[in-house]
């Protein structure tokens, strides 16, 4: 979590003066000086005394990718959305095949918001981005009138290297393609919802906030035949499965059973209603490789997360379906989930 | 999941279905009451391992579609209200009223909150006093003891901000309609558990005796449902017509009665309207005289609200098993869970909606 390497680095300078973020915080001036010097200079080190950033690049093709993060509450188990904002746009790359090399932050802080909660906002950060081994080299800071934001919104755009020469998208999805996912879906979606609507179970849900870049690295180190990946964020597995299976033009056939789900996950789930394959995850990723080397990259993914399953396979039956075949035999179409999760009422 | 999983266990199902299939020797229409079921059903496949002579059709127990047009105008009109503050089950935001939805409103500035139990309202009313908090207290039985416990606590809490806009809706009239109706096909019902938790068995004795038709009990895993239909088509193969109980690890003949109290105490039974069926006389609850100070209804003058249902989908077939969803031609096409036309589409319980994510032949 990431108030761990950190906590005895107390909160320094504007809090002494000033312990909530004010307008004057957004402004141009002193004070806005005195943020970024004593608070993301701080910490993100290698951010350029300018306005944009100089950066070097090795040959190889570059991928670039943008993300903005909201999220209510802004701490939840698991994470928070400092450390979403940092793996959000790495897992993004990684979904390209890409290496993480540089990020841009930008945050937008609502007028009140305590700068002893942004402090702990940006050491996450800049612990998630050690971890990963990106560096953050340029960002800004606006501030929004109180009640024009919920607290801190982070826009994080990465550029990483390809390590790959084959394309990666769902359009190189192939027939026979076996599908995998990285491991047990559910999780930070629960977690939030759990957090954020205080509702009390004796079990604990811990998001799984997490970059992906190593495990993909490993895929591609080892030649796996990589098709496509996709990290299965808002709308779930479901809503990936059926992006990939429209965009490919091929149906997608999984087994319900496979599909990995931590059994407080699949309670919750049930009791108020919402379907496991349809909750966001922050830390999983859908793979869809060649069936020859279907066992290796599950031999693979099985090092980083002993979740991980074959869950699924590519075939020619209706494009862009996605169906489920149940533990008993019966099938059922796999929707893409309509938008908003709302609970069942019985 | 313990007591998920055993009701879920392949063998099991295999067993029954297996057993079904011995002992039918004819074709019968079987209708599944509770929208839980029908998600159920097309959600594990169930149909799929089913003779092709059971014909199941799809009942009007959701409570979400069926709350009529006419209240879900009322609740968009007291949400748009400046000062209130208007709590609901979250199924019911997406929910189109005549012309709009609790979505849109919240959207256009409403405090329009999902809770979890009817129970939340009171500490948003106390920690609210100077605004109306309104609950929106839709379903059927089963909702409605947690719904009446609400207007209760709010009274011994002398809370004057709190109101209930009520829709309850209850399953022995509907089924009593259908069965009554000139066109009715369905042959013996699987009756909904968790309504019979609270209520008991009685009125489903009453019930199967005068229309001489079997009704199961039933609860909502797979295994319950296969089990449920094996009961009615063994009654139906016999001749017999009576009311039985699948669904014994929750439902006591006689019910939950501390529920029915707080039920009879709070709520009155009166003609209540069915989204795509219309008006059933003494099919629904409504706020007694006693605890009118709680009754949305009452407080924000709501008469003048008055809405009819547009007549171009076949919803109202669907809820009483005349029609299957892909009967329509507006099925997946002009009607879909992210704009439906009516009653089955709106709700996820819906015979439409589970036949759109599920199924769509």
């Amino acid at each position: 979590m990431s108030d761990t390497i950190f906590e005895d680095m107390t909160c320094p300078l504007p809090i002494t003066t000033h312990p909530k973020v004010l307008m004057a915080h957004g402004g141009g001036g002193r004070l806005m000086n005195q943020l970024i010097d004593a608070m993301f200079r701080t910490l993100f080190t290698e951010v350029q005394p300018h306005d944009g950033a100089v950066l070097e690049f090795p040959q190889n093709k570059l991928v670039m990718t943008t993300d903005s993060f909201v999220i209510r509450p802004l701490f939840f188990p698991g994470g928070d959305i400092g450390m979403m904002a940092v793996n959000g746009t790495v897992n993004d790359l990684a979904m390209c095949g890409a290496k993480p090399l540089y990020l841009s932050v930008a945050f937008i802080l609502e007028e009140g918001l305590e700068m002893a909660t942004l402090w702990r906002v940006i050491q996450s950060m800049r612990q998630a981005a050690d971890a990963v081994g990106v560096q953050i080299v340029t960002g800004d800071t606006k501030v929004v009138e109180r009640g024009h934001g919920d607290g801190i919104y982070i826009n994080t755009t990465g550029i990483g290297v390809l390590q790959c020469k084959q394309a990666i998208n769902p359009s190189q999805v192939q027939l026979s393609d076996v599908v995998l996912i990285s491991g047990d879906i559910g999780r930070h979606g629960m977690a939030v919802l759990m957090q954020r609507e205080n509702l009390a179970f004796s079990s604990q849900i811990e998001s799984d906030c997490a970059a992906l870049t190593e495990p993909v690295m490993a895929l591609l180190e080892a030649g796996i035949e990589v098709h496509c990946l996709r990290d299965a964020t808002r709308g779930g597995l479901a809503a990936v499965l059926n992006e990939v299976a429209i965009a490919s033009g091929f149906q997608i056939d999984c087994i319900e059973s496979s599909i990995p789900i931590d059994s407080a996950v699949q309670s919750i789930c049930e009791l108020l209603g919402f379907d496991p394959l349809h909750i966001a995850n922050e830390g999983r990723f859908v793979c869809f490789v060649a069936a020859k080397d279907a066992l290796r990259a599950l031999e693979i993914l099985l090092r980083y997360d002993q979740c991980a399953a074959q869950i699924g396979t590519v075939t020619n039956g209706r494009p862009g379906l996605v169906s489920l075949q149940t533990a008993f035999g019966g099938g059922r179409i796999l929707d893409m989930p309509s938008g908003e999760l709302l609970p069942r009422i019985c | 999941m313990k007591f998920v999983d055993e009701f879920r266990d392949a063998q099991a199902v295999r067993k029954y279905t297996e057993a079904i299939h011995n002992l039918i020797t004819q074709s019968w229409t079987i209708m599944e009451i509770c929208g839980g079921q029908t998600h159920s059903i097309v959600r594990f496949g169930i149909l799929d391992l089913l003779p092709s002579c059971i014909n199941l059709v799809h009942g009007p127990g959701c409570p979400v579609c069926v709350t009529p047009l006419e209240t879900i105008d009322k609740a968009l009109a007291i949400a748009a209200k400046p000062n209130v503050i208007f709590c609901s089950f979250g199924d019911m935001l997406r929910v189109p009223g005549s012309y709009s939805d609790l979505q849109s409103i919240r959207a256009a500035g409403g405090d329009v909150r999902i809770v979890y139990s009817p129970l939340d309202c009171l500490s948003i009313a106390e920690k609210n006093p100077e605004r109306e908090v309104v609950f929106f207290a839709i379903g059927f039985e089963t909702t409605a003891p947690g719904n009446a416990m609400l207007v209760k606590r709010a009274e011994q809490l002398g809370l004057r901000n709190l109101f209930v806009l009520v829709s309850h809706v209850l399953v022995p009239p509907a089924i009593g309609a259908i069965l009554s109706s000139p066109q009715n096909k369905v042959q013996a019902f699987l009756a909904a558990g968790h309504v019979c938790t609270i209520m008991g068995m009685q009125e489903y004795d009453d019930l199967a005796k005068k229309y001489q038709v079997p009704i199961v009990v039933t609860g909502f895993e797979p295994l319950d449902i296969l089990q449920g239909l094996y009961m009615c088509i063994k009654q139906l193969e016999q001749g017999s017509a009576h009311a039985e109980n699948q669904y014994t690890r929750s439902v006591l003949e006689q019910g939950n009665h501390p529920a029915q109290q707080i039920i009879a105490e709070v709520f009155q039974v009166l003609p209540r309207k069915w989204r795509g069926i219309g008006e059933i006389p003494q099919s629904g609850w409504g706020v007694r005289e006693k605890y009118q100070a709680f009754d949305a209804e009452y407080h924000f003058r709501l008469e003048a609200i008055q809405v009819n249902e547009p007549s171009q989908c076949i919803s109202g077939q669907v809820l009483r098993g005349l029609k299957k969803p892909y009967e329509c031609a507006a099925f997946g096409a002009q009607c879909t869970p992210d704009h439906p036309l009516g009653a089955t589409m709106v709700s996820s319980e819906g015979a439409c909606t589970a036949y759109y994510k599920y199924r769509r032949e």
